[in-house]
């Protein structure tokens, strides 16, 4: 072992550790941020470090690589919205995918130039990153585009589709097994990535947007994967311990949010939820079948501003318009009259997992006030009231006694157990998922219609008059 | 091959302590945690570093090297970036700790 080598073997074996307590770091809002910077000064030693390698013979591409990716990546982590941090999040998490698929391209590239045969542990983790690495990038892409509304977020389905993604995957596997025989060329290696790609496109497309925080998380596991395999094709022990945590980390969230929608991953991946609407919509009949009581800003207002306790149920819907900061003032003024205001907050509300907490987080709702379901069911039911903007399917007390609903056993936020429920709403137009939600038609249910920021508002200017 | 096994040893043992730390992590910071690690799989730079610094040779060589950098930079700055303006926004009760 050269000196450059121990060098580098220490260089490694810290930034490892110092990732890992990062990570640790991060299990509490209090020291998140130093986690975030130990991970940050981890990535700094592994890069200088790996400046030393005698491996590296030229820096052009490397610095027109760095110079072009550099501004990118941060320009676009500080212009983008916190409402759309979701597709910001798929976007990065695809250039990993794509960046672990080209490094082993690479070094696939080198395996065709050496004079040898390659023996199969040369070739498999090769193989295997490249196929990860480029379905988490195409995958990726996929999910920005329906996160962005640059396509429908609805399941894409056709007849066949199952038989049209097992005809790919066997391909993919039949490619993979060819180059392994020892066929190491470039032809079948192109068409193996191509493929893959290909894969990753076909196994979004059916998946809904009310599914996004699996997928993403998913895709996140994907990538970690990739990175991890890469490792092994270059023998580098940081890419396989880094890769492996974000791995765990991707799978952990992945099983986390599965179970907080009471469905397997296979469910939810192969499912199209939300595309078996029609047939349920059909059985329950039109929406509104029952009677639905609409009310005025000012009733609710005033609902509010005598009420001893609200909890605040927020969804998807306060992302898309937008609407956290007017929340954020709702309950400000709620709290200066002297009513206790709560937030509960769902696993998979929103698009990506925390996303609610992240969006109040960025209009300065303290993270005190945020409550997890388990934490804040019981509480429901000495609530005055239950104020539930945007969110509907968690929400669905049809998921507690309707058999047949698609979301039969979901846990759910118990908000039909307060006092009054107050549910903001565009129109009654069910949910993502398209399923009637009887909530609506409770008595004790007040619905108010429109923009769910501009209905805040009024709220809150209710409120501070009232 | 037998690099291959040690480096399974080191593979199997990560997931284990991967899955312990982040088991810890609350739900509340399960955004900035999908952040932060989405950043950390950034870490393939360094393996773009080797590809791109190896000069494999040739157009296919270079563009190859040339797109992982670029990529692998894009995951390393914006990650962190991201997840650092994120954590920043979290806050307890003024005063109350």
């Amino acid at each position: 072992m050269t000196l450059t080598q121990v060098i580098l073997t220490i260089a490694y074996l810290i930034t490892a550790i110092l990732f890992i307590l990062g990570l640790k770091f991060l299990s509490s809002p209090k020291s998140a941020r130093r986690g975030n910077i130990l991970a940050m000064v981890g990535m700094l030693i592994a890069v200088v470090a790996t400046g030393f390698d005698t491996h590296i013979l030229s820096w052009t591409d490397i610095v027109i690589g760095a110079v072009i990716g550099a501004p990118i990546g941060f320009i676009s982590a500080r212009l983008v919205k916190m409402t759309a941090m979701p597709q910001m999040v798929a976007l990065f998490n695809g250039a990993g995918g794509g960046a672990a698929a080209l490094v082993s391209s690479g070094e696939f590239l080198r395996l065709l130039k050496s004079a040898s045969t390659p023996t199969w542990d040369l070739v498999l983790p090769i193989v295997l990153s490249s196929i990860i690495g480029s379905i988490s990038f195409s995958g990726s892409l996929i999910a920005f585009a329906k996160l962005q509304e640059l396509m429908t977020g609805r399941p894409i389905t056709y007849v066949g589709q199952q038989v049209v993604n097992s005809v790919v995957l066997l391909g993919i596997v039949g490619l993979a097994g060819f180059l392994l025989a020892g066929n190491v060329a470039p032809a079948p290696f192109a068409l193996l990535v191509a493929a893959a790609l290909l894969l990753g496109i076909l196994s979004v497309l059916p998946i809904g947007g009310a599914d996004m925080p699996v997928v993403i998380s998913l895709l996140n596991s994907f990538t970690g994967l990739a990175v991890a395999i890469t490792g092994f094709a270059l023998n580098n022990t940081v890419l396989i311990i880094s890769g492996t945590l974000v791995g765990a980390s991707g799978t952990f969230l992945t099983m986390a949010m599965a179970t907080a929608m009471n469905r397997s991953v296979g469910n939810v991946l192969f499912g199209a939820f939300g595309a078996v609407k029609q047939a349920a919509g059909a059985a329950t009949g039109a929406p509104g079948g029952g009677t639905v009581r609409s009310a005025s800003a000012d009733d609710v207002a005033t609902l509010l501003a005598y009420s001893r306790s609200v909890i605040i149920a927020p969804g998807y819907g306060m992302a898309v318009a937008q609407a956290q900061h007017a929340v954020r003032e709702l309950a400000q003024n709620l709290e200066k009259r002297g009513v206790d205001v709560k937030f509960a907050i769902h696993p998979v509300a929103g698009r990506m997992p925390g996303h609610m907490n992240v969006l109040l987080a960025e209009a300065n709702v303290p993270y005190d006030q945020l409550k997890e379901m388990d934490e804040i069911n019981p509480q429901f039911e000495h609530a005055d009231v239950a104020l539930v903007i945007g969110a509907n399917d968690v929400t669905n007390p049809a998921a507690r006694s309707v058999a047949n609903s698609p979301i039969y056993g979901m846990p759910i936020l118990d908000v039909d157990k307060a006092a009054n429920v107050v549910v903001l709403k565009r129109s009654m137009n069910p949910g993502f998922a398209g399923i009637d939600n009887p909530l609506y038609e409770n008595p004790k249910t007040m619905m108010l219609f429109g923009d769910a920021k501009d209905s805040v508002s009024k709220l809150a200017a209710g409120v501070a008059a009232a | 091959m037998q690099l291959l096994f040690s480096e399974l040893t080191v593979f199997v043992l990560a997931i284990f302590v991967g899955f312990e730390v982040i088991s810890k992590v609350p739900s509340m910071l399960h955004t900035p945690l999908m952040s932060a690690t989405n950043a950390i799989h950034g870490i393939v730079v360094v393996g773009a570093m080797l590809v791109a610094g190896a000069a494999i040779g040739g157009a296919v060589g270079h563009a190859i090297g040339l797109a992982a950098m670029v990529l692998a930079t894009i995951n390393v700055v914006g990650g962190f970036a991201v997840t650092e303006r994120m954590l920043e926004m979290f806050k307890g009760k003024p005063g109350s700790r």
